[in-house]
């Protein structure tokens, strides 16, 4: 159209003059719009493509300024000298006693056992508990768990070294350490939903089986948990005699585990322990006899012990969600049998001859805590002192059948203002010393202080 | 005779080989899983250790867990301590030493997105601080991006073999991911500047990203439980400044929020927080759709 404007302006003035005023005009203006248009759209197309440009570069930025800040992360210096220090954590722990009976009195039947209940009357400090744990270097882990009694003095409880790079499910533990048998053994007092330990700890592993060994576990490459474990140890804790002057080990432990979830809300486990040691020339003292000796005789046993147990425990959780409700009950079973000889009356009569008994108690217990920060537990504990078969020398000295049934109910109410602290009352009926029923009343503390591991399940 | 014995012998060694040829994915938050499964595909297994209606600050070091970290290649964590009360004890007894922190399987997301309220002061009269800033990373849905990159790095680093199948995964996540937080931010613009309440200090992230602006808190200090009386105070700051709706997680008790609701005439909102949080939060996509419909309509 362009062209026959020009044509008629150039060739054909006279003819197209007239023409040209009118249409070619109207042609004109169309053709500029159409410019206008054709730039303006040009223009806009440009104004996107810098939008985006500016866009993709405030992007870029974004990316930028956050591989800026992962760097300043990643490049902080380390903190000076002390960047190296281990873990700290201290536990603080006191309890308010109160019996009616001597707390030194034992359980019916398990004179021959230490039988530290640590119970103590009045306001006391429990252990403190001053734990240590740090990466050694690419193979090993040490963790040292101190503790201070309120009497004063500072004792290993734990000192172990642990493998962190055996793999394929191996886990090898050495040093002093709790057993992993049981449930409850391992575990350390301030996790504890009780002031003290169920009967049957207290009598037949003096609270807590420590060892100084070797513990080896695998885990089994299975969905479910199937856990296999061997320990081999001097026999320091009872009913280890810690025979000083003997070479190879003195005590030996077997369990496995085996635990599963039932959706998300419910998680449970099961485990079977065998411990096998053996006793020499271990003393018990106080112990009743048939004369009915006043404070009782001290008798010597040398013999073997074998111990079996079974535990379980299981969790529930609506959701396995556990800040606002959950509910866990545990139980443990031991039996333990003994053989061997025994020497009555060490410092008098010592007359040795046969003896051997099977003694056997359990536990059932259930936490509950119905709101946030507050729990509830009730726990019943049974001992069984069985009939031991002595030696004719001394079928008129030693007492073979006591005919109790030493128990034990007890229940707390905890309150944990956070994962830190925790205030905890205890009441509890021991019947554990025939016809001396005692009512006790507990209150404790325990806090934590500083680094605070993962607890186990 | 023999013949049918190889085949049968071969047939054997194909099936016990075949779990070996995926990768074993150990994912603490079901976040990380969803984001393991988007970049992974059939590649992985992936095992998601908590669900979004668990606390993810206090999960017992279950025997489940134990298992089946022990056969993982990769544990895919947020890291910053959240895991600190539960995933220490699972990686020791797992006895599975490439998924130790600080080995190629084991990935903390937070490394890799500029952490928010790093805290100047870190005593425990603070509540449950986080050294290292507050870990609640998944609710900006930016931050899965260099997350992604860096997880698909990680992939490949454990499994070369399928290192173009994990390239086409990520670019294919990438490209959908970022039409879509195109389109969250522009859904979202409604939300830019309005004050909210929050039960738990867990939305700074989604704060940052999408201007709401937080005036308070139901916990007196993180990790708190929310007592009456810090709730009452909160009552009465919003009758000076009042907020448009208080936000909980799937995974709270709706009391104290639905008190102060209540009270203050506003809206509670649930969000879901992580994915299956609630029935639309599926999957990444569905938690971050759902997440602002619920705020939008929490507007209302």
């Amino acid at each position: 159209m362009f062209k026959h404007v020009l044509l008629c302006t150039v060739l054909l003035t006279p003819v197209c003059a007239q023409a040209a005023t009118e249409a070619d005009l109207r042609d004109i203006r169309a053709q500029i719009e159409q410019l206008k248009k054709s730039y303006e759209q040009r223009i806009s197309q440009l104004e996107q493509r810098l939008q985006q440009a500016e866009t993709d570069s405030r992007r870029a930025e974004n990316t930028a300024a956050q591989a800026q800040a992962t760097a300043n992360q990643a490049s902080r210096p380390p903190a000076a000298a002390n960047a190296f220090n281990p873990a700290i954590s201290m536990i603080l722990s006191g309890t308010y006693g109160q019996f009616q009976q001597d707390p030194a009195i034992p359980a019916t039947g398990f004179a021959m056992s230490p039988n530290n209940n640590a119970h103590t009357r009045s306001f006391s400090l429990k252990e403190s508990e001053l734990g240590i744990m740090a990466d050694i270097d690419p193979q090993f882990r040490g963790v040292a768990t101190l503790s201070l009694a309120p009497g004063g003095g500072l004792s290993a409880e734990n000192a172990f070294i642990q493998t962190t790079t055996l793999g394929h499910g191996f886990n090898l533990k050495f040093g002093r350490f709790f057993s992993g048998l049981g449930y409850l053994n391992d575990q350390h007092s301030h996790t504890w939903d009780f002031v003290d330990q169920p009967l049957v700890y207290v009598s037949m592993w003096d609270n807590q089986l420590g060892e100084d060994g070797v513990q080896l576990k695998w885990l089994a490459p299975t969905d479910t948990f199937i856990e296999l474990g061997a320990e081999l140890g001097r026999g320091r804790g009872f009913p280890g005699s810690d025979r000083q002057n003997h070479n190879g080990p003195g005590a030996a432990v077997l369990f496995a585990h085996v635990g599963d979830d039932i959706g998300y809300s419910d998680s449970w486990r099961a485990g079977v322990s065998l411990h096998q040691t053996k006793q020499v020339n271990a003393v018990s003292t106080g112990v009743p006899d048939l004369a009915g000796t006043p404070g009782g005789v001290s008798d010597s046993f040398t013999g073997n012990t074998r111990t079996t147990g079974l535990d379980f425990v299981w969790k529930h959780a609506p959701n396995g969600d556990t800040t606002l409700t959950n509910f866990k009950l545990q139980g443990e079973y031991f039996r333990r049998r003994e053989s061997g000889m025994l020497a009555y009356d060490i410092a008098a009569a010592n007359v040795i001859d046969s003896y051997a008994v099977t003694q056997s108690g359990w536990y059932v217990q259930g936490i509950y805590q119905f709101m946030p920060m507050w729990r509830a537990g009730l726990r019943y504990d049974q001992l069984d002192p069985g009939t031991a078969q002595v030696g004719a020398l001394n079928a008129a000295n030693v007492i073979s059948n006591y005919g109790y049934t030493p128990k034990r109910s007890t229940v707390m109410l905890d309150y944990s203002p956070s994962e830190f602290s925790r205030l905890r009352l205890q009441l509890a009926q021991d019947k554990s010393r025939q016809g001396l029923t005692d009512n006790q009343l507990f209150v404790q503390y325990i806090m934590s202080l500083g680094a605070h591991g993962a607890h186990q399940f | 005779m023999k013949n049918n014995f190889t085949l049968l012998l071969a047939a054997l060694l194909a099936t016990l080989a075949a779990p070996a040829s995926a990768l074993n994915i150990f994912a603490c938050e079901p976040e990380w899983a969803a984001l393991s499964q988007e970049l992974a595909g059939d590649k992985a297994n992936v095992y998601a250790a908590t669900s979004a209606l668990q606390d993810p600050h206090h999960v017992q070091a279950r025997p489940s867990l134990i298992a089946h970290a022990r056969r993982a290649q990769l544990v895919v964590c947020t890291g910053a301590e959240l895991e600190i009360g539960w995933l220490p004890v699972i990686l020791r007894e797992s006895g599975n030493p490439d998924i130790a922190p600080g080995k190629p399987g084991n990935f903390e997301a937070s490394r890799y997105v500029a952490m928010l309220e790093v805290p100047t002061v870190i005593s425990r009269s603070e509540g449950d601080v986080h050294p290292e800033g507050n870990p609640h990373i998944q609710l900006d849905a930016r931050n899965y991006l260099p997350i992604a990159q860096a997880l698909t790095k990680r992939l490949i680093q454990l499994d070369p073999d399928s290192t173009a199948f994990y390239r086409e995964r990520l670019k294919n996540f990438d490209l959908r991911w970022q039409a879509a937080i195109a389109r969250w931010e522009k859904q979202a613009a409604p939300l830019k500047g309005q004050p909210i309440v929050v039960h738990h200090k867990a939305y700074a992230y989604l704060d940052n990203w999408l201007g709401l602006r937080e005036v308070a808190e139901l916990e007196p200090k993180p990790g708190m439980q929310p007592s009456v009386a810090h709730m009452s105070q909160v009552l009465q700051q919003l009758q000076r400044q009042p907020a448009r709706m208080v936000i909980r997680a799937a995974y709270q008790s709706p009391d104290p929020s639905e008190w102060l609701a209540g009270r203050a005439n506003i809206p509670a909102v649930e969000l879901p927080f992580s994915v299956g949080g609630d029935d639309h939060a599926k999957d990444l996509f569905g938690l971050f759709d759902d997440t602002i419909a619920r705020l939008l309509a929490g507007l209302k």
